[in-house]
């Protein structure tokens, strides 16, 4: 009963009264609680008949010892530092060398369960985890729980369609007018029935490369320009390819431009009398030569009735009275630079010749007709056995 | 012999993990208090001037990044008497610094006071092999030392080259590449009572903590607290803890002499609790606040209430004067240093060219030990303080955690031991052949 003591000496008195004064409000204000061993109250509360409710009560509860002794804190054992070390040395001597303790007091020390669980959520690797991948799992959890559903994907997807497709059609982006310039009026309506749009439309959904490529289709485009202009304009702007030759083939007439690209058919070789006539299989990959060769042909040309390939490989002139220049597959040009000098100066061509032979450089040669043939042999007085024919 | 050297290779294996990994546990187990200390190692160590063989066990700079101090159960002279009690001090200890460093330990290395350390001085000499002094012959020179019988029981905590001597040239720290013929060596050897160290061993063990190593209190504080000079010119180190007071003799910086009083701070406690018939709480309390060891007029008229919950009155209201606590005091205090005067005389201390004493430890803060402990020790005595050490709280910084902090020191810069050298080849066959080969040398 060591903490039944009397607040002053002269106070004390037998043990059977003292539950009774310390009852009053005084006492209790100056001890809150005493904390005599349940054990050690009980035999001295059995020979005392008055005993309250509430002191019984009091009595039987075993406080905790630090509870009476306000002016002794003692200082969790395991705070880091929390006092200087030699005044942590007047903490409480160790459980072991105190007289056997009326009250189990909390042990400050961590169980070994509790140690070992904080050292195990001290482990680098398992922190990160549960800072780092145990929030991302979850959040990757939910969010793969929300749209593993259909239809929530897919309204999730027609949010930003609609979002996408609202913006594509304002009408600053729409397209109203195509306008086709530069070319022909046929031409612009083969083109803008090439187009194959159904205007309005948004300029996010043409596809202008493809237009393009799809007008420069028609033989008669050389090239196209497509630009989207302000106000809703999608501006065509075709350049023609030019024919510079008519190229007869086995199936009809051909216009063809410098490239030999075919241009548009021809009905009737007189509805373009002032282009050029080319002929033969392969004439219109050898436009361009062809067309030097027109150009050389100057003085000749009121006779020519037009240029025929030979073998994809050289061109033979073609004069009216059916008189033909073999040119040679190099540089005919030259070689008919040469036959118009030979020409003028010896004014060859108005000769009876089926054919001049310049495929040789060094040798031109000439076919007579048989009749000239048989004129300049009688006049050199050679006789022949054949005939005429 | 063999056994403890392959455990305490393993330690220094273990020590090396750690320092992979960066992170140690100091622990340092006292009679009042257990504190743990937590080091964060910053890398390769800025080039220390050499000493000794060199650093064979590696060296790392480092800083504290966590701290904590409980008080001591269990432990009776620094040495453990009640395992349960003591795994879960140091639990608590481990646990609070784990807390504030936010990092887990695996390694400890932990030093005691207690075990009745004993030194003993050794000393061998081998021939060498070839004229260089190679690491080889130093671990020959080293396993050459002739040890004496231990006694029953008894293991080796330390084992420290002291002095190395090449024919007729002595006092060299690092011999190696050196040339001579014949090589001796000094060591000083510390066992302590082995039973203690497994008791240790197997409360850290429960603790899921690895001893990384192991270190006899009084060396350790020496370490932090005599100053480079004093460790050069000869020095004693007094370590008064609670439950015992190490005594460590330094020389040219290598401790030459250890030893123990099984007394302390807790036997003057006890000393107050007896006579004053007080708790050992209020006795300490008493102590720490009042205690002093020079008695003045003035202390006559200062009243300390002893206080107390008996319900006597009489015996709750007493009020002692300074004079009387310091009464009771002081006899303990004389006798602890008076054995402590004689370990050293023992030891020959009068003979060191320095006679520099150095008191540190918990128990050395009583006021006006310096002058008592110069009347009996001898004029030459300083209290010391452990040295600075970063990421040190302040609280920590006072001479009760002298041994933390050199422990600290300890393990970032141990001193190389027997075992970190190779255990030498026997090559036999060999040195025969050799011996053959020299004979037809020097005969024909």
């Amino acid at each position: 009963m060591r903490s039944l003591s009397a607040p002053r000496r002269h106070d004390f008195e037998p043990p059977l009264s003292a539950p009774r004064r310390m009852a009053e409000p005084p006492m209790t204000a100056t001890r809150p609680a005493y904390a005599a061993p349940a054990a050690a109250a009980t035999p001295r509360h059995a020979v005392e008949p008055p005993v309250t409710a509430p002191r019984r009560m009091a009595d039987a509860q075993p406080q905790p010892q630090s509870q009476p002794q306000p002016r002794r804190p003692e200082a969790p054992a395991a705070a880091p530092f929390a006092a200087a070390p030699f005044t942590a040395a007047a903490r409480p001597v160790p459980a072991a060398a105190v007289a056997p303790a009326p009250m189990a007091r909390r042990d400050p020390a961590p169980s070994r369960w509790a140690y070992r669980l904080q050292r195990i959520m001290l482990t680098p690797h398992l922190r990160a985890l549960l800072r780092f991948g145990l929030p991302s799992f979850v959040v990757l959890a939910a969010v793969g729980l929300y749209l593993s559903d259909d239809a929530r994907r897919g309204a999730i997807v027609q949010v930003f369609t609609d979002i996408r497709q609202k913006f594509e059609h304002r009408p600053e982006f729409m397209v109203t007018l195509a306008s086709v310039e530069g070319c022909s009026k046929d031409l612009a309506e083969a083109v803008r029935a090439r187009l194959g749009l159904n205007l309005p439309q948004s300029s996010f959904d043409l596809d202008l490369a493809a237009i393009r490529s799809r007008i420069e289709e028609l033989d008669a485009v050389k090239s196209a320009e497509l630009r989207v202009r302000s106000g809703g304009i999608l501006q065509v702007l075709v350049t023609e390819r030019e024919p510079v030759a008519v190229w007869r083939t086995a199936e009809g007439l051909t216009l063809v431009d410098d490239t030999g690209h075919r241009v548009a058919g021809l009905y009737a070789r007189s509805d373009r009398p002032d282009l050029p006539l080319i002929a033969g299989q392969g004439a219109d990959r050898a436009t361009a030569e062809a067309l030097q060769i027109f150009a050389a042909a100057g003085p000749l040309l009121p006779r020519v009735r037009g240029l025929t390939r030979m073998g994809e490989r050289r061109w033979d002139l073609v004069l009216d009275r059916d008189q033909r220049i073999l040119l040679p597959a190099e540089h005919p040009v030259r070689a008919l630079e040469r036959l118009l000098a030979l020409d003028h100066a010896q004014d060859i061509l108005s000769r009876d010749l089926v054919a001049l032979d310049l495929r040789l450089d060094s040798r031109p040669t000439l076919r007579l007709t048989p009749y000239a043939l048989t004129e300049l042999r009688r006049s050199k007085g050679l006789k022949t056995v054949e005939t005429d024919l | 012999m063999t056994d403890l050297y392959q455990t305490q290779r393993a330690m220094r294996n273990m020590r090396r993990a750690a320092m992979q990994r960066g992170v140690i546990a100091i622990l340092d187990v006292g009679t009042s208090k257990i504190a743990c200390l937590i080091l964060r190692f910053d890398g390769e160590a800025r080039l220390r001037e050499q000493d000794g063989v060199g650093p064979m066990a590696g060296q790392s700079q480092f800083r504290i990044i966590g701290a904590a101090t409980t008080r001591s159960r269990g432990v009776r002279f620094g040495e453990i008497s009640v395992m349960n009690e003591t795994e879960s001090a140091v639990r608590t200890a481990v646990q609070a610094a784990q807390k504030m460093a936010n990092v887990r330990v695996d390694h400890v290395i932990a030093c005691f006071s207690g075990a009745e350390p004993r030194s003993y001085g050794l000393a061998g000499d081998t021939d060498l092999a070839d004229n260089v002094v190679t690491e080889q012959d130093v671990a020959r020179v080293l396993a050459a030392c002739d040890v004496p019988d231990l006694g029953h029981g008894r293991e080796v905590l330390h084992a420290q080259p002291v002095n190395f001597a090449l024919d007729h040239r002595t006092g060299l720290g690092d011999p190696r590449g050196q040339i001579g013929n014949r090589l001796a060596c000094d060591m000083h050897l510390v066992s302590v009572d082995g039973s203690v160290i497994q008791n240790l061993l197997y409360a850290i063990k429960r603790c899921d903590l690895e001893l990384a190593g192991i270190a006899s209190s009084a060396y350790v504080s020496a370490i932090s607290s005599l100053v480079e000079d004093e460790q050069e010119l000869g020095a004693a180190c007094i370590d008064m803890g609670g439950g015992a007071t190490g005594v460590s003799i330094f020389m040219k910086k290598h401790m030459i002499y250890t030893d123990s009083v099984r007394m302390g701070g807790d036997h003057v406690t006890s000393d107050i609790s007896k006579g004053l018939q007080i708790p050992l709480s209020t006795a300490e309390r008493i102590k720490t606040r009042h205690g002093g060891l020079f008695a003045t007029g003035m202390d006559d008229r200062e009243m300390i209430e002893i206080g107390g919950d008996s319900g006597d009155w009489d015996k709750d209201r007493r009020q002692i004067s300074r004079t009387e606590l310091i009464g009771i005091m002081r006899p303990r205090v004389e006798e602890i240093l008076e054995e402590t005067r004689t370990r050293l005389d023992a030891a020959g201390f009068d003979h060191l060219p320095s006679q520099q004493i150095v008191l540190t430890g918990g128990a050395s803060q009583i006021p006006g030990l310096d002058g008592l402990a110069a009347r009996i020790l001898g004029q030459r005595v300083r209290l010391g303080r452990p040295l600075r050490v970063q990421g040190l709280p302040q609280a920590a910084t006072g001479p009760a955690f002298a041994s933390a902090v050199g422990l600290c020191l300890f393990a970032a810069h141990p001193q190389d031991e027997w075992w970190d050298f190779e255990i030498p080849a026997e090559r036999y066959p060999a040195r025969s052949l050799r011996r053959a080969f020299r004979w037809f040398k020097d005969n024909w």
